[in-house]
């Protein structure tokens, strides 16, 4: 039995989500209501009872979410609902303690993953130990409303208010990353990995060494770019490149072809927009007027470690 | 072949610059199709790995009320102001700062950070207050480059530490896909071999936010300063 686990914290998001529809329906000074109250509502009612509704049901639930953002229904962010003067005023106040619920998430997170999911009692775990890395940053956002709420002395309705004021700033670009997962699973159901793989295998120079390193890395880094997910493509590229080339043909070391290979593949994910909640997800948090800004950043980055990679992959999976 | 129109759908809607939502069911739905899924099959697969990755979403969505709150109450404000008093910090330095903070967390198994914990709240204006300190009030253009950096410094971090070290979700499923064929490889050779792309990773960083830093100077330079000095 775990106390905090990710059904808990699913709850709690999903209570936030539907205390933002409700603001948004019965706000009479915002726009369009119908739309954006609906589609937060629905993703609401995921988050609190996805697992007891039939996956068909949520399928068709999604479906009109993405109707809703696609016909625009979602319009653009409410203003900041106070002043630059009163945010520069709160700070000159608070000073330094501002930072104190901020640095309290890493802090509940090392504290967490270190400590607090070795505690129990008996059979009962204070953290779900399959998910830690989630449950302690949820609990780090948990604990820091909480000491933010007490420092600030905020209205306990802030936290709803602004928090709604971010959720609408990012849109419905926050439920992308869950629907290109969920393509993922589509994709792998319809069995497409296996035809990429064979596909590469068939039209590059595999018989060569170097030629099977290409293949295998630059394989890795473009499955990655069209699945936005380099967990997805390992199996796939390894299976269907690396095993039987670098490893079989070729005698390399599995290990080091599995580390590098990964790696490539996050050279991929620093390239694709289907990588939204790495690339597109921060555009829209961050404010920026373009949505690929990220990815342009990251293009030089992205090209060089992966050049590097399979540099060392040539030089290293051969030898040791 | 025909399974890969979904891929095709993708390339095609992005290019296009279609509503990605839409992009995205479109190739699932087109994927299914062509595998020969009838039409609820596709909505059942969509609708339970939907719910099975709602934990992607979490993160961020439990992050919004505590950062909202806090902006309301002038973090970013404290944090630019706070970041003017080092007189060494550069918009480039608090980025590679931070990248190697995030490389070396990650790398010991912790994972602080994230686009909406850190770097909206404080690594982005930090590094905008550091350049503000330097060259005055920034144009829309050099703040942009600046924040998509901040957020290019976080998926940096995160991704290229990841694997060494300590063993992590990743590495796990290295050793899972490769015992199921018959290799048998031990956490620590792949965690090992990690290290060099990590340490690349870094390097190029260094590159990268030099190059910022100098193209901050660049763009913020007002045409008649060169004039004056004549």
């Amino acid at each position: 039995m775990k106390l905090l686990n990710l059904e808990l914290f699913y709850i709690i998001a999903g209570g936030f989500l539907l205390l933002v529809a409700g603001r948004i329906a019965f706000d009479p000074t915002t726009g369009k209501r119908v739309g954006p109250a609906l589609f937060w509502g629905l993703l609401a009612i995921i988050f609190l009872a996805g697992k007891a509704l039939p996956p068909v049901v949520v399928g068709y639930m999604v479906s009109l979410m993405v109707i809703l953002a696609a016909t625009k229904q979602l319009t653009g962010a409410r203003r900041w609902e106070v002043t630059a003067e009163m945010r520069e005023a709160a700070a000159a106040k608070l000073q330094d303690w501002i930072f104190l619920p901020a640095l309290l998430i890493p802090a509940t997170a090392v504290v967490g993953t270190l400590f607090l999911s070795k505690l129990h009692v008996g059979a009962w775990w204070l953290l779900d130990s399959a998910n830690l890395t989630v449950t302690s940053v949820c609990l780090g956002a948990v604990v820091a409303v909480a000491v933010a709420l007490r420092l600030t002395r905020a209205p306990l309705v802030t936290p709803v208010v602004e928090g709604s004021r971010l959720v609408q700033a990012v849109g419905w670009a926050i439920i992308l990353p869950q629907l290109l997962a969920a393509l993922g699973g589509v994709f792998s159901q319809a069995g497409v990995g296996p035809v990429v793989a064979e596909l590469a295998a068939r039209a590059l120079p595999t018989q060569y060494p170097l030629g099977a390193v290409v293949a295998y890395c630059g394989g890795m880094a473009l499955f990655t770019i069209c699945m936005g997910n380099a967990f997805a493509a390992f199996p796939v590229i390894t299976l269907g490149i690396g095993l039987p080339f670098i490893v079989q043909l070729h005698h390399g070391n599995p290990a080091i072809m599995a580390a590098i290979g990964m790696l490539s593949g996050y050279c991929g994910t620093l390239l694709t927009p289907m990588a939204a909640n790495f690339n597109l997800v921060p555009a829209m948090l961050l404010e920026l007027k373009d949505k690929n800004a990220v990815i342009k950043a990251q293009v030089p980055l992205a090209l060089g470690i992966l050049a590097a990679n399979m540099i060392i992959m040539y030089f290293c999976v051969y030898r040791f | 072949m025909i399974k890969l129109i979904g891929i095709l759908v993708v390339a095609v809607g992005f290019a296009l610059r279609g509503n990605t939502l839409l992009v995205v069911l479109a190739a699932g739905i087109s994927t299914g199709l062509a595998a020969g899924m009838s039409f609820n099959e596709i909505m059942t697969w969509f609708g339970k790995y939907f719910v099975e990755n709602r934990y992607v979403t979490l993160t961020v969505l439990l992050m919004l009320p505590v950062v909202g709150l806090l902006e309301r109450y002038g973090l970013r404000e404290r944090a630019e102001t706070l970041i003017q008093r080092a007189k060494a910090a550069t918009a480039g330095r608090v980025l590679l700062f931070y990248t190697a903070v995030r490389q070396i967390s990650v790398a010991l198994g912790v994972n602080i950070g994230g686009h909406a914990a850190m770097v909206r709240p404080l690594v982005a204006p930090m590094a905008e207050g550091a350049a503000q300190a330097r060259h005055g009030v920034l144009s829309e253009k050099t703040t942009e480059a600046i924040r998509a950096h901040a957020a290019a410094a976080e998926n940096t971090g995160n991704f290229f530490g990841e694997d060494t070290v300590f063993a992590v979700g990743a590495v796990y499923l290295m050793k899972g896909v490769l015992e199921t064929q018959g290799y048998p490889v031990s956490v620590w050779a792949l965690s090992f071999w990690g290290i060099p792309t990590a340490l690349v990773a870094f390097g190029l960083m260094i590159w990268r936010t030099w190059v910022l830093d100098q193209r901050i100077a660049r763009e913020s330079k007002p045409p008649s300063t060169t004039e004056a000095a004549r």
